[in-house]
C-alpha cells in the first residue's frame, strides 16, 4: 500500500498555530479529494482541538495524516499534549457542557464533527485525541 | 492581520479580508466597541464571508462583539456565513444566540437600515 500523501504534524504553542494547524488539515483534504463540507469539518474539528491543548496544556502537537482501510481513504488527526489531563472524561463528553459559557472542552461537539473519535487522558501522561474523517 | 473598518454613513463596515487569530479577533472586537463612540455609529456589519472555520473562539469573540456594541448604542449584524461553515457551527452547537445575522453586505445594510430606522422613530 502505497502512502497518499505527506503527514504533517504542527507543534501547538501560540493561536497562530491554531490556524497553521486547521490549514495544513484542510491542504490535505483537498489534496485527497474531500468534498468541501468535509474539509470544512475536519478544519473545524482540527482548531477546537488546537484550542483546547493551548488554553489546558500550553503545549502540544497535532499529527495530520492520511489513512487507508481497504478501498477507504480518510485521514486521521492526533492532538496530543502532556498537560494535566481530563478530571472527568464523562463529564466532559456530556452535550452542552460545552456550550454554556464556554467552560467545556467542545469535545461532544468534534465527535459529531468526525467519523470517528477517540479520547485518552490521564493526569500523569496528559491527553491525546485521535479523530478520523473518511472520504465520501 | 488587522481587519479595515471602513465609517459608511451611520454604519462601520469591518470586512475580513483572511484567516484570523484569535488575537486578530479580539483585536477588530474592542477597535469596533471604540469606534462606534469615535464615529457615533448606530451600526456595525462585519462581513465573514472568506472565513473558511468559524470555531467555538470565533463564535464566542463575534457574540462579544455584538453584545458589547449594543451596549454602546450600535446594533450590530454578521454577514456572509458560509453554508458549509454554519453545517460546522450548528454541529459544534454554536449558533451565535442573541446576535444578528444576514446573508450578506446588501441584506446586513437593509437590516441595519430596518432596524435603526425603528430606533429613530420610537424616539
Amino acid at each position: 500500500m502505497r502512502p497518499v500523501a505527506n503527514e504533517a504534524v504542527v507543534s501547538i504553542n501560540t493561536d497562530a498555530d491554531v490556524v497553521a494547524a486547521r490549514q495544513k488539515g484542510r491542504e490535505l483534504a483537498t489534496e485527497l479529494g474531500f468534498v468541501s463540507t468535509d474539509s470544512t469539518l475536519l478544519a473545524t474539528a482540527i482548531s477546537e482541538l488546537a484550542r483546547n491543548i493551548i488554553r489546558y496544556a500550553k503545549h502540544g502537537e497535532i499529527l495530520i495524516a492520511p489513512v487507508q482501510s481497504g478501498d477507504r481513504v480518510g485521514i486521521t488527526v492526533v492532538a496530543r499534549d502532556k498537560g494535566p489531563g481530563i478530571a472527568n472524561i464523562s463529564l466532559a463528553m456530556q452535550d452542552g457542557f460545552s456550550t454554556s459559557g464556554g467552560l467545556g472542552l467542545g469535545l461532544p461537539g468534534v465527535k459529531r464533527l468526525m467519523d470517528e473519535f477517540h479520547l485518552v487522558s490521564d493526569a500523569n501522561t496528559g491527553t491525546t485525541v485521535t479523530i478520523k474523517k473518511w472520504k465520501r | 492581520m488587522e481587519v479595515p473598518i471602513l465609517k459608511q454613513g451611520l454604519y462601520l463596515i469591518a470586512s475580513i479580508q483572511a484567516a484570523l487569530s484569535d488575537l486578530d479577533l479580539v483585536h477588530l472586537r474592542d477597535a469596533l466597541a471604540e469606534k462606534v463612540g469615535k464615529f457615533r455609529a448606530r451600526g456595525v456589519i462585519v462581513d465573514v464571508t472568506v472565513l473558511d472555520v468559524m470555531d467555538s473562539f470565533a463564535s464566542r469573540t463575534l457574540r462579544d462583539l455584538a453584545h458589547m456594541t449594543r451596549l454602546r448604542g450600535a446594533e450590530t449584524v454578521i454577514v456572509g456565513i458560509q453554508p458549509e461553515v454554519a453545517f460546522a457551527m450548528v454541529q459544534l452547537g454554536l449558533t451565535l444566540e442573541g446576535v444578528d445575522t444576514a446573508l450578506d453586505l446588501e441584506e446586513g445594510l437593509a437590516f441595519l437600515d430596518k432596524k435603526t430606522k425603528r430606533h429613530a422613530s420610537r424616539g
